[in-house]
């Protein structure tokens, strides 16, 4: 191949780059090695970690949840076909991955009842930061009111992303588990309100808010009302577009995506008709192809970076496709009834080991407000001295609560996968650790 | 590859041995035909049902009992109800309507379509990665810190960049991380600078990146050479300017051998160079970012470290500084302690968080994989090959198409089909759905937008000379095809695929993005 080129050796193809910018020696890497030989390196480096299983028991949320994914929906994600495709720009030989994810964007509709979505954002924290850009766009202001019963953690990702610009994040403040509006105070008057306000439900704390009294904030500020919402609470729950929402944001990993150490995840975003064109990111369109047979594409594409360059709407180019189409796969699988029958046992588990919990010496509630899956209380012992030996115990035990969202204490979750022994034993494990 | 001593060309090669040749083209599609496969809803049949979940015996309250009665839904959302059988069925149909890198070449330029190897599929899923709980604490998560500290040891060395943070989860979000460090560290000099300087060729990730950042753009002209024009470049810099961001090899698929001097110039203005990793596939163990005078840069794991694309994402986009940018990393990261024990930390003068917890984990994993199996010998020999391919594929193709830059190429050569448009009325995207119709995925049309009616192609590593062969093939057969029938098939095309031309005019006019 050199030779019917011209050229003589492989530096030669090297040659345009100046002598004095090349490495003088190879790179200060180990020399390869086989695969078989990565793969058990790999094992061995990856079996320092405690994954969550029957010898570690888990009852930590905060935005990650140990739920049940059946073999058939990680059998189908897995095919070469979702995995090995890149974005669809050729449609004609893309039907498979847009057809999944117009799917998905429908799920996410209906999830959310509201009429339009993307094919994907990163994770719940991008796809806040994304709506907020989107109502700031929309509104032409530049402030947001964020509750602080958000993950602290998406707060942190939303602050650091807005930094450049001059935005006002504003926090309001929880009171007794629940975000309280009227606390807003004089920070921001109404001379200079928000593009958005954006409310968590269930909240960081698990608590479910009032959705009515938050779009009434909105209404009153003509600021857009953003939810983030928890989709597995969807069996259960009114959707945020029975409240009025403008857009509804959500983390998907509950939808059949791994707890992964943090990702990759799936940020989904749906919003109204008249935000449409103001969305972030892939959007799959129907149509029709030139002999009138039903097709897919992607749409509206002048909204994009390739496109639209620094009039974008977003930067995001890459997006989390296959991770909607898992959830696509996962939420088909469960259907309206296994969504339901999940919703409730997370519901059901959580308000049983709180019951059992509450009633040990010293324990309390750290709020008294409704709550779907996961829930915060004050103990009588430092929260991390009590983790770890619960760890001792075989038990990932919850998330220390250090003031972020205004709490101190525990969050402890419960899945539809946390059996009566597993909440019983952790429950004696919780009583011999406060001793 | 080079080792086989080959001097194939087209010309040499009977088109019936360059057929015979698997691997080449995808020529299964479409598997099953013409007929549509309906949605998932379609499929619905009422109180059908797919799920199965375990016993746990915990008991069922009432959520009227527990939970006000005005949150509660009448009804669960209409999800599709199908039994086990009948979703396996239509999620397989579906992958029939696909085209995928296992199936065959797919040589998008700047997207480094490279063959993503099996094995990491394994460690992808070993039960010790994917089941570890994000907020677990340190003492249960050593191996992931364990396994991210190499990874970012690893890409230091490829790079020359001294630390690296991995939580961006593409490259996209990788630059504005990059951007909030340049504005970060303009601020601890004690000033605000309002612009980026981004070359005519760049992708549109970066001007798009920079407004999201806060800044605003301004456009440095491209020379005839398909380089970065210094006289624009001078004419460009003055003490508003934060940073440039370039990418080299360009979007042309071309080395910019004034990078020292275009970095030297940037840094004498008091501004910082960026580098945009996305062609970094061409240069591995050859030079590095930091030797060109950068001192920023992202990466993509998928386009250099074969992570799979998985229809659009995820990918990972992990930022690298030079000495003393460190302070301004998002936090936190991994440090190996004396003890030999990880723990996280926070930089000094931390942007903060860019990601909810550690970046796309699993796609760092695999992207370790990779490195760990190439090995510097084999990172080099990558870039080599990839560089080789392109120059081939590039030297051959010239013959019949138009280069518009250049006789030689990095990583990706670029045509321009413009003739076709004078002459026929064919454009660039007509070629690529020619190109459908004999089993290729096409390659990136109508970018670099310098180029008119362009085509970009990469050929990737790991494709072998007879798919190579049997690309080149098939755009001399296009050629030919239209110096004698004009436009007529390139506006018919593509008919062997499982729909034909896509109406993407309709469905922006009237926008169905759910179904009802």
């Amino acid at each position: 191949m050199l030779s019917a080129i011209g050229l003589r050796s492989l530096d030669d193809l090297f040659s345009d780059i100046p002598p004095a910018m090349k490495t003088v020696a190879s790179m200060d890497l180990p020399p390869g090695i086989s695969d078989p030989d990565v793969i058990s390196r790999m094992r061995k480096t990856a079996s320092a970690n405690r994954p969550c299983g029957d010898d570690f028991v888990c009852f930590s949320g905060g935005g990650s949840y140990d739920h049940y994914i059946p073999p058939v929906v990680t059998a189908l994600a897995s095919r070469s076909e979702y995995t090995t495709s890149y974005t669809p720009y050729q449609a004609e030989v893309a039907q498979g991955v847009l057809q999944a994810l117009f799917e998905y964007q429908t799920m996410v509709s209906r999830l959310s009842g509201l009429p339009v979505s993307n094919a994907s954002l990163y994770d719940g924290a991008s796809a806040v930061y994304e709506a907020v850009n989107m109502a700031m766009a929309y509104t032409g202001r530049q402030g947001v009111w964020i509750s602080r019963g958000l993950n602290p953690r998406w707060w942190q990702v939303i602050e650091t992303q807005l930094t450049g610009r001059d935005v006002t994040i504003t926090g309001i403040p929880l009171r007794g588990g629940m975000t309280c509006w009227e606390d807003s105070g004089e920070s921001s008057s109404s001379d200079d309100p928000p593009a958005a306000i954006v409310v968590a439900y269930p909240n960081y704390l698990g608590v479910i808010e009032d959705l009515d009294a938050a779009g009434d904030v909105a209404g009153a500020l003509g600021a857009l009302l953003i939810v983030a919402f928890n989709p597995v609470a969807m069996g259960l729950l009114r959707t945020p577009g029975s409240y009025g929402a403008d857009m509804a944001v959500a983390e998907g990993q509950s939808l059949g995506i791994p707890l992964s150490f943090g990702g990759p995840y799936l940020g989904m975003l749906a919003c109204r008709d008249y935000l449409l064109r103001l969305l972030p990111g892939r959007i799959v369109g129907a149509t029709t192809d030139n002999d009138s047979r039903r097709a897919y594409t992607t749409t509206l594409r002048t909204r994009e970076q390739d496109i639209r360059r620094e009039r974008a709407t977003s930067n995001i180019c890459t997006n989390q496709a296959l991770m909607a189409i898992t959830a696509a796969i996962h939420l088909s699988w469960l259907g309206p009834a296994g969504l339901e029958v999940v919703a409730s046992r997370c519901l059901s588990g959580a308000h049983y080991l709180h019951d059992l919990l509450c009633a040990l010496d010293g324990v309390q509630p750290l709020y008294e407000a409704p709550f779907f899956n996961e829930f915060a209380l004050r103990v009588p012992v430092e929260p991390g001295a009590l983790l770890e030996r619960l760890a001792d115990e075989g038990f990932l035990g919850g998330i220390e609560l250090e003031g972020e969202s205004g709490a101190t204490g525990l969050l402890v979750a419960v899945t539809e996968r946390r059996t009566i022994q597993e909440i019983e034993a952790y429950t004696a494990a919780f009583e011999k650790a406060m001793r | 590859m080079a080792s086989r001593g080959t001097t194939a060309t087209v010309q040499d090669s009977p088109d019936d041995e360059i057929h015979a040749v698997a691997g080449g083209r995808a020529s299964g599609i479409p598997l099953v035909g013409k007929g549509e496969e309906p949605l998932i809803f379609a499929l619905s049949v009422k109180g059908r049902k797919g799920f199965q979940l375990p016993d746990t015996g915990v008991p069922d309250l009432p959520a009227e009992s527990l939970l006000p009665a005005s949150c509660i839904t009448e009804q669960p959302p209409a999800l599709p109800e199908v039994s086990e059988r009948d979703l396996v069925g239509h999620y397989t149909r579906l992958t029939h309507r696909q085209y995928s890198l296992d199936l065959g070449f797919y040589p998008l330029g700047s997207c480094t379509m490279k063959y993503n190897p099996k094995a990491f599929d394994e460690v992808a899923s070993l039960a010790t990665l994917v089941g570890v709980h994000p907020m677990a604490p340190p003492h249960a998560t050593q191996g992931w810190m364990e396994l991210l500290w190499d990874l970012e040891q690893a890409l230091c060395r490829i790079t020359g960049m001294s630390a690296f943070t991995l939580q961006p989860p593409a490259g996209a979000a990788g630059e504005l991380t990059g951007l909030l460090m340049v504005d970060a560290y303009h601020r601890a000099c004690g000033r605000r600078r309002a612009v980026i300087l981004i070359p005519e060729s760049a992708h549109g990730t970066n001007p798009a990146s920079a407004k999201m950042a806060g800044f605003t753009t301004r456009v440095i002209a491209t020379n005839a050479d398909g380089c970065v024009d210094l006289a624009s470049l001078q004419e460009s810099l003055s003490d508003e300017v934060a940073a440039i961001m370039l990418t080299n090899p360009n979007t042309i698929g071309i080395f910019e051998q004034d990078v020292e001097r275009i970095c030297s110039l940037v840094h004498d203005a008091g501004a910082v160079a960026y580098y945009d990793g996305a062609n970094l596939n061409a240069i591995m163990g050859v030079t590095t970012p930091a030797r060109m005078g950068f001192d920023i840069v992202h990466l993509n794991t998928h386009k250099t470290f074969g992570t799979p694309h998985g229809g659009g994402g995820p990918g990972a986009g992990p930022v690298g500084v030079r000495s003393g940018l460190e302070q301004f990393l998002p936090g936190p990261r991994p440090v190996l302690d004396p003890s030999g024990r990880y723990r996280w930390d926070i930089p000094e003068h931390s942007i903060g968080r860019v990601h909810a917890s550690h970046g796309n984990a699993i796609v760092l994993a695999r992207a370790l994989a990779y490195i760990l199996s190439n090995g510097a010998d084999g990172l080099l020999k990558v870039s080599q090959v990839a560089v080789l391919n392109a120059n081939w594929l590039m030297n051959v193709l010239s013959g019949a198409f138009e280069v518009p830059y250049g006789d030689k190429c990095m990583h990706e050569c670029v045509l321009s089909l413009s003739e076709y448009k004078r002459k026929y009325g064919v454009r660039a995207s007509d070629i690529a759905k020619m190109l459908l119709d004999k089993g290729f995925h096409p390659p990136t049309i109508s970018f670099p937008l310098v180029v008119d009616e362009a085509m970009m192609i990469e050929p990737t590593e790991t494709e072998s000379l007879q798919t190579l062969q049997a690309f080149v093939s098939a755009m001399l057969d296009i050629a030919r095809e239209i110096d004698i029938d004009g436009s007529v098939p390139a506006k018919a095309a593509p008919v062997n695929t499982p729909v034909g031309r896509v109406d993407e005019t309709r469905a922006a006019r009237r926008p169905v993005v759910t179904s009802t």
